[in-house]
């Protein structure tokens, strides 16, 4: 394929998960590799390149917009990245070694989990009763602004969200993605953080995670400016896009489809993995 | 040692918010600055490369492409377009490092030594993935 085509017919498809991803909350990031494994038959090492810049740049640009919420609790967010960056590094280290057909099928389970994830329930019961004596040596305890006012929230069981956020790492340093769904995961239902305190936090996690691994895949040679640039610039476009569409009614709808795609994208991923075509 | 209770008074809170938005605000010109880059060198890469055809289907370590930070900015002062894309993505990196770093000022500002030590071990891991041993 010449290059004025792949370049933009990938900014193009780049574009629409990014806006998807924004739009969903999910994030675009997930659905960058398999489609450029699966439509344009690029390497998943190469894939796994853009996608990680790509996820750079969306939890930086959307920084600013998340902070004057209130919801982000930093303290939370850098103490976790301890975990986050350790184990993004075991992952970008893992990447390089591991057979692409391998690394494949890893995908393909992660995109089926993340794809049930985004549908389960979400459980807005923030941690009460008894402060955790942990939590509280790491001041992580703080309020968060409701509809009723600020309210107050305790965190727990900080060691096995901590051990949970090394593992959502490597799959962010192993795949190159953001791994939101599983940053979340372990902070609302593991250590009681609120849904809305946990989606924010992660936000910003994801980039310093993402640049934990780009520093390995880059000098590894998974960063190819060719195809990371119509990448990084149709994910930006696209979730900046995203923002400014209100389809809030639609939302639950969006997210359904996306998450039947990340489905089907995950099997697929799978399939081509066990075939030995990727 | 001071109470459990302060990480929660309105005032820290505040603190914390509004150090976030001066952070905030300075990462995303930071991506819109790279992003600007990344566009640059494309547009070029396009003029220069856009016939030629593509191929991504096969992975090559060694081939000789922009890996470091030293030869990507020399070589996109040389206006070479695939290391000016490089530098925008270098830049794009960069983010989440400068949030970092910034935290470390802002905590210490604080006086909340454990978190300055916290970000520290942070910062220190991101050095390590850019400027480390290659793995």
């Amino acid at each position: 394929m010449p290059t004025l085509e792949l370049v933009l017919l990938v900014w193009l498809g780049s574009f629409f998960a990014g806006l998807l991803g924004s739009l969903t909350g999910l994030g675009g990031g997930v659905v960058i590799v398999p489609l450029l494994v699966l439509a344009f038959g690029v390497d998943i090492r190469y894939a796994a390149g853009a996608s990680l810049i790509s996820v750079i740049a969306t939890s930086s640009g959307a920084a600013a917009a998340y902070t004057k919420e209130g919801y982000s609790n930093i303290r939370i967010g850098m103490f976790l990245e301890v975990a986050t960056t350790a184990g993004a590094i075991l992952g970008a280290f893992l990447a390089v070694r591991m057979a692409t057909n391998i690394l494949g099928v890893i995908f393909g389970v992660v995109l089926i989990v993340s794809a049930l994830l985004s549908i389960r329930e979400k459980s807005e019961q923030p941690g009460a009763g008894r402060p955790d004596p942990l939590a509280s040596r790491l001041r992580m305890d703080s309020v968060y602004p409701t509809a009723q006012g600020p309210r107050s929230y305790r965190v727990r069981h900080v060691p096995a969200g901590f051990g949970m956020m090394f593992g959502a790492g490597a799959i962010s340093g192993l795949l190159g993605i953001g791994s939101g769904a599983f940053k979340v995961l372990a902070m609302d239902q593991v250590m009681r953080v609120p849904f809305k305190v946990s989606t924010t936090t992660s936000n910003f996690m994801i980039g310093v995670t993402a640049a934990a691994s780009a520093g390995i895949y880059l000098r590894r040679g998974f960063v190819t400016p060719g195809l990371a640039m119509p990448v990084v610039l149709g994910v930006l476009l696209g979730s900046v896009t995203g923002t400014f569409i209100l389809v809030r009614a639609r939302t639950k709808w969006l997210r359904l489809v996306f998450g039947l795609v990340i489905l089907a994208l995950g099997i697929e991923m799978i399939y081509g993995g066990f075939t030995g075509k990727l | 040692m001071k109470s459990p209770a302060r990480s929660w008074s309105p005032k820290n809170v505040w603190t914390d918010q509004r150090v976030e938005t001066i952070i905030g605000n300075l990462l995303r010109t930071g991506v819109l600055l790279s992003g600007a880059i990344v566009l640059f060198g494309g547009i070029l890469y396009l003029l220069q490369y856009g016939h030629l055809s593509a191929h991504y289907s096969g992975f090559n370590a060694n081939r000789a492409e922009l890996h470091a930070v030293g030869p990507v900015i020399r070589q996109a002062f040389h206006l070479d377009s695939r290391a000016i894309i490089q530098l925008g993505l270098l830049l794009l990196i960069a983010t989440p490092v400068v949030r970092v770093a910034f935290s470390i000022v802002a905590f210490a500002l604080e006086r909340d030594w454990l978190y300055v030590w916290v970000a520290l071990i942070v910062f220190a891991i991101l050095m390590f993935s850019l400027f480390g041993p290659a793995l």
